[in-house]
């Protein structure tokens, strides 16, 4: 008899395939897992709109399962509610940061501001030296997700796990 | 179609040619960041066209074997993009009406269009803010990108006004509490790119001329060139993956 917990147990090995060091479970990718019997039901949700992760995630997350002799798998994509980055672990928020990712502060979440130009000003602590003096170079990095950032004290340049 | 599906499809065929369009800067943007950039917004454009045209049919069908007059994406999406002004004076626009647009579907009484409109609201601001820089950048910045700033904003600005038709398929979808009221988005819009507008000391263009007919199928000739490149792999080789 397979139980959700089981099947938590092996998803919480599936990697984030763009940033390999946190799980999709970190991420708040992962929503939901059921289990009827033989079938299982693991519903997924998107970071942004076009993340073109997604289908590698999808086949991830069956081919982990399908190691455990569970073949009868289901992967659900959701879009609503939509994803942000405070669904996002302590522990992943941690294991960014060693990877010299800077991560998301928290959002509040509810209704987006639409305010105009707000271009981040709030000094980022750079993970490479701990310094506050950082400024955003970018919007737009190498994924959707993450923001370009410098660090004005080491000079090293840095990537931003967008708040979201 | 249902009227649901017709307006399901005119917003997905919104984000996949603007998306598509937005490719064109792959190389050739002033910057690198600025390529990342813009091929980021044309991605996240991409992934919205995908949520809402699965919506209505098979997703490759509609976006690869469709003729040029069965797309109803507003004619203001499929413009060349011209220089990197008129670019960002369209995205201005363009973004300014999105973020208006997907959060007022967020609440949309179907599902399916709220649920692309709640993630899409979010990333709308994004390419608003970028767009917004940009602008004010280029407006206030020298004589040259003045004048440029100026002439690209004058080009795309009425094609800003189609955005804001209403016809039987948007006005019974309104009284059912599904579609985003275009009366009230204008206003709002127009708000919202004025104050950009005022900030980068660019004149607020007027114009009587109101092109139409992207909704029913009319397009402008460049939309033929980007159709013929974007659907010639799928036409030429049916089927093909990889």
């Amino acid at each position: 008899m397979t139980t959700v917990a089981e099947v938590r147990e092996v998803l919480a090995q599936v990697a984030d395939p763009e940033i390999p060091v946190v799980t999709i479970a970190d991420l708040g990718i992962l929503r939901d897992v059921t289990v009827d019997g033989t079938a299982i039901i693991v519903t997924i949700t998107p970071t942004y709109s076009g993340c073109p992760a997604m289908d590698e995630i999808r086949a991830d997350i069956s081919s982990a399962l399908a190691a455990h002799g569970w073949d009868d798998v289901v992967v659900k994509l959701v879009l609503s509610p939509a994803w942000t980055t405070d669904w996002m672990s302590a522990d992943g928020r941690r294991k960014l940061e060693e990877y010299g990712i800077a991560p998301p502060r928290r959002t509040g979440s509810g209704p987006v501001a639409v305010g105009l130009s707000q271009r981040d000003s709030a000094g980022l602590s750079c993970p490479q030296c701990g310094s506050r003096d950082t400024e955003e170079l970018s919007r737009f990095a190498s994924t959707a997700c993450k923001s370009l950032w410098r660090c004005k004290a080491c000079r090293e340049p840095f990537d931003h796990f967008k708040d979201h | 179609m249902t009227p649901l599906e017709t307006y399901t499809l005119r917003h997905g065929d919104d984000c996949l040619v603007l998306g598509q369009r937005l490719c064109e800067w792959a190389a050739r943007s002033p910057q690198l960041e600025e390529d990342v950039a813009l091929l980021n917004i044309a991605l996240d454009l991409l992934g919205s066209a995908r949520s809402l045209l699965s919506q209505v049919g098979d997703e490759d069908q509609l976006a690869f074997l469709r003729d040029e007059p069965a797309f109803t994406n507003a004619q203001i999406m499929e413009l060349d993009n011209g220089d990197f002004g008129r670019t960002m004076a369209r995205q201005l626009l363009v973004s300014g009406y999105q973020v208006l647009l997907w959060e007022a579907l967020s609440s949309s009484a179907d599902e399916g269009l709220a649920g692309v409109a709640g993630k899409a609201v979010k990333e709308a601001a994004y390419h608003l803010d970028h767009a917004h820089s940009w602008v004010v950048r280029l407006g206030d910045g020298t004589e040259e990108s003045h004048a440029r700033m100026q002439a690209g904003l004058d080009d795309v600005w009425p094609y800003a006004l189609e955005l804001f038709e209403a016809d039987d398929v948007v006005t019974s979808l309104v009284a059912q509490g599904i579609a985003a009221d275009p009366e009230v988005l204008e206003p709002a819009w127009r708000a919202t790119v004025e104050k950009v507008l005022t900030e980068a000391t660019l004149g607020v263009p007027s114009s009587d001329w109101r092109p139409t007919g992207g909704r029913h199928g009319l397009h402008t000739e460049p939309f033929g060139y980007l159709l013929a490149e974007m659907q010639h792999l799928q036409r030429t080789h049916p089927g093909a993956s990889w």
